[in-house]
């Protein structure tokens, strides 16, 4: 999207380690300006620590990045100057009223104290927390939270802005609303890194991904691309009566072309496809045959999904709970 | 490899610039902060509200008549007073590396970390704002004291002073929980080994009893504890008597704690990761 050739943000061999464990072994990552990239992988995979090394928060014990063109580990005061940061670990003060959060960085960015208010009120106005600008962020809900952490990362304006699982937890709607926010700062030029678990994320926001696996990055590219690589969506369909299964199975063997997995415990018939065309041919065939679905979707494929065809492996067996939360 | 710089001036950015004193608004803003949050939960100053309270009035009554040696508890209050304020104050320093170390797990202080701000102004904002509770702890103590009947016997001049000193000694102090606020894994880590040296530099010393009534190798390590003359100092000034010696050798301790520990939390500010 960006017609532009400079980088943002460039790492080059980013090795971190805990003790005997490899939290990154040996990172490259490159982010023109103006452009989303889209970190995915799972818990443990090492996005976090990348994003705190980029962050000035870490020191990697080899390799280097520039941020902006400062160097993260010589020039940490310069790149703090023009990044911004939201996580689970960058928040905000829990006892302090989201107005109060957002004045005391602007204090503490060197605004004098009427042009901190003014911002925080800009913010507050902007993130649709005015009215719950009084009250201590304790009380805020999760959406409401994530909102405030986003506007306390942008009230010196960045131009580098790291978001580290920004909807983790949160509902659709709280979901939709911080993606709204990301896509309008990135017409307003910021450059956004955004480490994620879901593709879909990632999908709708980066304008490239990498994938990260242990530490390493184990595949990279344009949103279409790494879906193409990761192999196909999947048609699924659910009948009202579990009865009718066969012969959904037998509607869909003909509108794909292929024999489709039928799930007999969960009622569901599940067929590979490379796009949507097949769509209207089921649902014609549903309707002619009389059979009434109570589900029928196309599907990005999983993290899951995603993760088998890059990585030849699953995500991590200890995760799974989380992994069936992003595969939804 | 590509050094284009980005673009990247925003107006707070080039606002920061030329301000050599910055660091003092910064620490003073997070202060500021610290002070909210009292407001936010008062209930977190029990510490230093009634738990003097409760010791002043424990310590008079219960042990009153049995310490001031066949005196009663009116005997007992002008010597307890300036001890007690000193254990009191000395005590509530620990709430200090508490308080940090809860920051750090909430979070909060990778935000400052990730401010263009001095690296010491998260700390030194953190003992600023605790500065109020230590006055607070001072104040109400003092109070309760002048209740019960005790009086400046020195002038009211060399009281306040006295005040001050133990404030002055208890913000040197509490760099050393700072220091280990920051080291340390837990709130509970911090605080157990704060409790592991209080009671002894505490109890062990001039705060309660007379020195000459203590076995010789107790009276050997009271003589190097620096609250004993912290104490000393106290007394000098609230009730008379011998105040410059003990003043200086508390403001040698003084100057010592923070030049070692004032690094050692900032070293350990930079690396806590």
């Amino acid at each position: 999207m960006s017609t532009t050739n400079q980088v943002a943000i460039q790492a080059e061999g980013l090795v971190k380690r805990y003790g005997s464990t490899t939290a990154l072994g040996g990172v490259d990552l490159t982010v023109p300006t103006g452009t989303v990239l889209g970190v995915l992988g799972p818990n443990g995979a090492g996005k976090t620590t990348a994003v705190r090394i980029l962050g000035t928060l870490l020191r990697p014990d080899a390799g280097h990045a520039t941020v902006g063109g400062y160097d993260v580990v010589r020039e940490p005061g310069k790149v703090r100057g023009i990044i911004g940061l939201t996580g689970q670990y960058a928040s905000v003060d829990e006892d302090l009223s989201g107005r109060r959060n957002l004045i005391m960085i602007g204090r503490l960015l060197g605004m004098g104290r009427p042009a901190a208010r003014t911002r925080a009120d800009e913010l507050l106005e902007r993130f649709e927390l005015s009215e719950a600008g009084d009250r201590i962020a304790k009380t805020y809900s999760g959406g409401m939270r994530r909102r405030l952490d986003l506007a306390a990362s942008l009230v010196g304006n960045p131009s580098i802005l790291y978001l580290d699982e920004p909807t983790t937890g949160l509902d659709p709607h709280a979901r939709n609303g911080v993606w709204d926010t990301v896509r309008n700062l990135v017409l307003d030029g910021t450059t956004v890194l955004l480490t994620t678990q879901y593709l879909e994320e990632a999908d709708a926001l980066a304008d490239s991904i990498v994938v990260f696996d242990k530490g390493k990055v184990v595949a990279s590219g344009r949103p279409a691309e790494l879906k193409a690589q990761a192999g196909r969506q999947s048609l699924d369909v659910r009948p009202a009566e579990p009865g009718h299964l066969e012969r959904v199975a037998a509607i869909v063997t003909e509108a794909v072309g292929v024999r489709p997995t039928v799930d007999v415990v969960n009622a569901v018939v599940s067929a590979p496809v490379t796009d949507g065309s097949s769509m209207p041919v089921v649902v014609r065939r549903l309707d002619e045959a009389g059979i009434a679905v109570t589900e029928l979707s196309l599907r990005l494929p999983s993290l899951d999904e995603v993760f088998l065809a890059l990585t030849g492996h699953a995500a991590e067996e200890v995760h799974t709970d989380v992994l069936e939360g992003a595969s939804r | 490899m590509s050094t284009a710089t980005v673009d990247a001036a925003p107006a707070a950015h080039a606002a920061r610039r030329s301000r050599p004193f910055a660091w003092i608004e910064q620490s003073l803003t997070l202060a500021w902060r610290n002070l909210v949050r009292i407001r936010q939960n008062p209930e977190a100053l029990a510490d230093v509200t009634f738990q003097p309270i409760i010791f002043l009035v424990l310590f008079l009554f219960v042990f009153g008549g049995a310490i001031a040696n066949g005196g009663t508890w009116h005997d007992y209050l002008p010597y307890l007073l300036p001890g007690l304020l000193v254990q009191t104050v000395v005590f509530s320093t620990m709430g200090t590396g508490v308080g940090l170390n809860d920051d750090f797990a909430k979070g909060v202080f990778d935000r400052f970390r990730s401010l263009p701000i001095a690296r010491v102004a998260p700390l030194v904002g953190a003992v600023l704002g605790d500065a109020v509770r230590y006055a607070l702890s001072i104040v109400i103590l003092m109070s309760t004291g002048f209740i019960l009947g005790f009086r400046f016997q020195n002038g009211v001049g060399y009281g306040l002073l006295a005040c001050l000193v133990v404030l002055a000694f208890a913000l040197s102090m509490c760099w050393i929980w700072v220091w280990l606020g920051l080291k340390l894994k837990t709130a509970q880590g911090v605080q157990g080994i704060a409790f592991l040296v209080m009671f002894p530099l505490t109890f062990g010393s001039n705060v309660f009893v007379q020195v000459d009534t203590l076995p010789g190798f107790l009276q050997a390590f009271v003589n190097v504890n620096p609250i004993k003359y912290l104490v000393d100092a106290m007394r000098g000034m609230m009730l008379g008597g011998d105040i410059q010696r003990p003043l200086l050798i508390t403001l040698a301790w003084m100057v010592g704690l923070v030049a070692v520990f004032a690094p050692l939390a900032i070293r350990a500010y930079r690396q806590r990761t």
